[in-house]
């Protein structure tokens, strides 16, 4: 296999986000990781329902498919039943994913569909030019709701983890090197991968995120977790996560006695999701936000299931072809 | 088992069975079908369930029902009206009180006719001491007290023995029409091998109710029903849902691929479901979907993929699948819907037929978005048409609904077993790996564009919902560009008519009165149709498959008459489609909404009405 490049991955179409729209960081990191795969590059499909998120597909040079409002994770789904050889990775946003097509990618997670999803959460509804979406903070005035939301917003990891999602990562699109990195691990792990990537809007919800991206504040104001690493940040990276009773709690090594050891190790691989659940909703000013794989556990995916079966009914089958099973059951002659 | 009686030919007769949902009738027509059919009869079934699953015991809206209408001539139809009815309780009968013809045999469970029986069915007075059933042949069969004499020494426990009733009834009819038992007996040895007693037990109570219908002066004679005229050939009983599946399954195997069906239960569609999960062993798959939506999206993904997609709704799953279905349309990919209808509007008469659907089908989308619509029109021959609805989507790449209903549905009748090599080839529409790959370049005869399957070295591209530019398939906002792709969508459609049979006419080619019909509606016209001409009425029938795009000689056919009318169950859909692609003709129309098909009877009086005035 010819080695390749981000260039291999980078389609013909003129990308037409607008200037500064944190989408084109997703777009790089995707054409620089997806050659670290080895792997060929028709084997690839990228899958996508509506939203500016969701025309990530034209600008790359794969197999692709910009489908319907919120359906992408059944097209998803039917690809890879049909071909379980193919890298198949789904597009999609806020609204997209958790307004229209909740129900979809809940029975995704479910499943756990080998598939790659990776959440554009803006905040807001990009494409349709600003209004609030179910991950929009509560309060937000937008032109579909003027005097502020009411509504409460959806946590994507909460979502996720109860509906039984085996991974869930969170990254930045300002973290172009740990965007690349859960991109190759979320390809690695079997089963449905959800990447949510908190993504600028420039234009509808402009720095919604900068209290966690902000240069200023981002070294207090992020957790990177790593998988049997104690879970530690800071700018002297030496502040990290205690559990105090049911609750977790930011400690400073070497105040109150506090030592390295005290500090919670992360194990993305523990099955029981309370403390994942928990590190994903922590948010700034009172905690980091976790960035980072946050959950990654082994369990049995949907495709393996159903084509074991596949494979057990033919061997064990009474009837290999159409004509014997036309041919079954209770039949009689008629003579001329 | 020597007769006693004398037997009487009959020409052709129609049973019904009916019961509580409890009472086995479903089980019990089958069976009676299935021994009818081994004799060489032919014949026509329609099962009549409740709507709801549980509804309670004893009452009307529990009643479910078997119709088989058996005869030694050509059957289209499970008959509009009985001639014996079995009625295991009152409600069964009350519910009944229509389909049985004035002086027909009513078999009645006279044990199940105590005042709570009669009040849970809604009578204050037992309809057989009044003179409701005046007329009528009744035959008061102690069914319940002999099932319970029996087997009082079988050990079986009372439910056991209560559910074996429906044994006892089915020896009589057995014992009326002449019938062996054998192929019950194997039946049941079969169906319950690891309880023998209960082989055993209902055995022993359908000989029972065979001897009381034997002994019992009530029944003057029995009758026969000889063997059809049909052709040469092994036949076996198919339902209209099982047909259909199957069709898929040979169209994949012949075409080569794999067969994938994305799918949400729903009355009437679900069989279709169960019965391609049943066969991963021809390598289909089954994807339960959390919604119909879900269900035709990995149906395009699929497809997209490269297999042969399918998904099955019946109406207000294809409402829901809508939006989707215009995205293959505008991707132009290669998709089956079948929609099993059933009565609307919303969720209307789930248990009952109707032909509703069909404008949704042509319609029911938005922007220009023009698909094949095809519709089965016996539940034989759902068989082929799920066959050719998968040749023209693979080999022109474009869409195909498939209009089926819940009377073809769950319709049975003999079919002379097709071998998948009898079928026409089908040549999947697929772009060669090393080719340069365009994916809107098109067949200059066909007009259909080639796939290029995920997987295919250099030949990656994208699809979408946004307007295609002609021949790159890029995103195109040019609204010339649109246009002539709005009608080259159009003219792909309109030409598949080139590629079709000649629209059939049966009886004379010109003449007073053409009947037309679609899809599940042929049994009764046929019938209706064919018993007029024997009459010696100028009368003929053309029952119509293709609907779009619609054969090429359908203008000619209709020029060759002085009448023409359209029968269908909806209001008016097919006939003013005709109307709009023939204008000047002047159709008549006759439409029923009642959740039943036609009755020959009906249509056989309103006809000689249209060619009387
Ligand atoms: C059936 C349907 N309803 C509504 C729309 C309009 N629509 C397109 S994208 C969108 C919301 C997009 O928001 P999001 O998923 O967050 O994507 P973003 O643009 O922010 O990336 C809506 C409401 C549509 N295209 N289809
Ligand atoms: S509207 Fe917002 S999300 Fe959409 S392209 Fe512009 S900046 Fe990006
Ligand atoms: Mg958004």
């Amino acid at each position: 296999m010819a080695h390749l490049t981000n260039k291999d991955f980078t389609s013909d179409q003129e990308v037409k986000w607008c200037p500064g729209c944190g989408d084109y960081a997703i777009l790089r990191a995707m054409q620089k990781a997806l050659p670290q795969l080895e792997r060929n590059k028709e084997d690839f499909v990228f899958v996508s329902g509506i939203g500016c998120s969701s025309r990530f597909p034209y600008y790359m040079n794969t197999y692709g498919f910009h489908t319907i409002h919120g359906r992408a994770p059944a097209f998803a789904t039917g690809v890879k039943l049909a071909n379980p050889k193919l890298s198949v990775w789904q597009i999609t946003g806020d609204g997209d994913a958790l307004a229209i097509g909740g129900n979809h990618f809940i029975h995704a997670l479910r499943r756990n569909i080998d598939i790659n999803i990776l959440l554009f959460n803006n905040e807001i509804y990009g494409l349709t030019k600003g209004q609030f979406s179910p991950t929009s903070k509560k309060g937000i005035k937008t032109k579909s709701n003027p005097h502020g939301t009411t509504d409460e917003p959806f946590s994507p990891s909460d979502l996720a983890i109860g509906a039984q999602g085996s991974f869930f990562a969170r990254v930045v699109d300002t973290n172009p090197k740990l965007m690349q990195k859960i991109f190759l691990e979320a390809e690695e792990h079997r089963g449905t991968s959800l990447i949510e990537i908190l993504q600028n809007c420039v234009i509808f919800n402009d720095k919604t995120f900068a209290p966690i991206t902000a240069k200023e504040v981002k070294q207090e104001a992020q957790l990177i977790v790593e998988d049997g690493k104690a879970m530690l940040f800071g700018a002297e990276n030496n502040k990290g996560l205690i559990l105090n009773g049911f609750k977790l709690e930011v400690v400073t090594i070497g105040e109150n006695g506090i030592t390295e050891k005290d500090i919670l190790v992360h194990n993305a691989k523990e099955e029981d999701p309370t403390l994942h659940a928990m590190l994903a909703r922590m948010r700034p000013p009172e905690f980091p936000a976790a960035l980072g794989i946050i959950r990654a556990v082994n369990k049995p995916t949907f495709n393996e299931g159903l084509l074991a079966q596949l494979e057990y009914e033919k061997e064990n089958a009474k009837f290999k072809t159409v004509d014997e099973l036309l041919k079954s059951g209770d039949t009689w002659e008629i003579e001329d | 088992m020597d007769k006693t009686t004398k037997v009487v030919d009959l020409e052709k007769v129609v049973i019904k069975f009916a019961g509580d949902s409890g009472d086995g009738m479903q089980l019990t027509g089958s069976q009676f079908t299935d021994t009818s059919a081994l004799l060489g009869n032919d014949l026509a079934t329609f099962p009549d369930f409740p709507a709801e699953i549980r509804a309670p015991q004893g009452t009307v809206a529990g009643v479910s029902g078997f119709q088989i209408h058996i005869g030694r001539i050509d059957i289209n139809t499970p008959g509009d009206i009985a001639d014996v009815l079995v009625a295991m309780n009152p409600a069964a009968l009350k519910a009944n009180k229509k389909s049985i013809k004035k002086g027909g045999t009513i078999i009645v469970n006279i044990d199940s006719f105590t005042k709570r029986d009669l009040e849970k069915a809604g009578y204050e007075n037992s309809p057989l001491e009044d003179n409701s059933f005046e007329g009528y042949n009744i035959i008061e069969a102690p069914i319940t007290k002999l099932t319970r004499e029996t087997l009082k020494d079988s050990g079986l426990d009372g439910k056991s023995v209560g559910r074996s009733k429906n044994m006892f009834a089915l020896g009589i009819v057995y014992w009326m029409f002449n019938r062996p038992m054998e192929q019950t007996e194997q039946f049941l040895k079969k169906k319950f091998e690891k309880k023998p007693e209960v082989v055993e037990a209902n055995i022993k109570v359908m000989h029972a109710g065979y001897n009381f219908a034997d002994t019992i002066e009530a029944l003057p004679s029995s009758y026969t029903v000889l063997s059809a005229n049909l052709r040469k050939g092994t036949y076996r009983n198919v339902m209209g849902n099982q047909a259909t599946a199957w069709g898929f399954l040979a169209a994949a195997e012949r075409a080569n691929k794999e067969l994938f069906l994305g799918s949400y239960p729903i009355t009437p569609a679900s069989d279709i479901l169960h019965e391609l999960a049943k066969h991963k062993n021809l390598g289909v798959k089954t994807f339960q979907a959390e919604d119909e939506i879900a269900g035709i999206c990995s149906a395009i993904g699929a497809s997209f993929t490269g297999s042969l997609a399918i998904t099955t709704t019946s109406g207000p799953g294809l409402a829901l699948k809508g939006e989707a279905l215009g995205l293959a349309i505008m991707t132009e990919l290669p998709l089956v819907v079948v929609d099993v209808q059933r009565g609307g509007p919303s969720t209307g008469l789930p248990t009952k037929t109707e032909q509703s659907d069909l404008f949704q089908a042509l319609y029911g989308r938005n922007g220009e978005s023009p698909a094949v619509i095809l519709a089965s029109s016996t539940p034989a021959n759902c068989f082929d048409w799920s066959y050719m609805a998968s040749k023209i989507t693979l080999e022109h790449n474009t869409p195909v609904v498939l209009l089926s209903d819940g009377y073809l549905g769950n319709g049975a009748e003999p079919w002379n077993i097709k071998s998948t090599k009898d079928m026409p080839s089908i040549t999947p529409n697929i772009a060669t790996e090393g080719e340069e790959y365009l994916p809107y370049k098109r067949d200059d005869r066909t007009l259909a564009r080639e796939l290029a399957l995920p997987g295919t070295k250099g030949m990656e591209h994208r699809l979408g919902g946004l307007e295609k530019e002609d021949i790159t398939g890029n995103v195109s906002y040019d609204g010339d560009n649109h246009e002539k792709m709005c009608r080259i969508r159009e003219e792909k459609i309109n030409r598949i008519a080139n590629i079709l049979p000649k629209q059939e006419v049966f009886g004379k080619e010109k003449g007073d009165l053409l009947v037309v019909g679609w899809g599940g509606t042929h049994g009764s016209l046929y019938s209706a149709v064919e018993k007029l001409q024997k009459e010696g009425l100028n009368i003929s029938l053309s029952q119509f498959n293709y609907i779009n795009p619609l054969p090429k000689n359908t203008a000619e056919i209709f020029n060759n008459f002085k009448k023409i009318v359209v029968c269908e169950l909806n209001n008016g859909q097919f006939v003013n489609y005709l109307r709009m692609k023939n204008q000047g003709v002047i159709f008549n129309q006759y439409n029923k909404l009642q959740g039943l098909p036609f009755t020959t009877s009906e249509l056989e009086d309103y006809f000689k009405t249209l060619l009387k005035n």
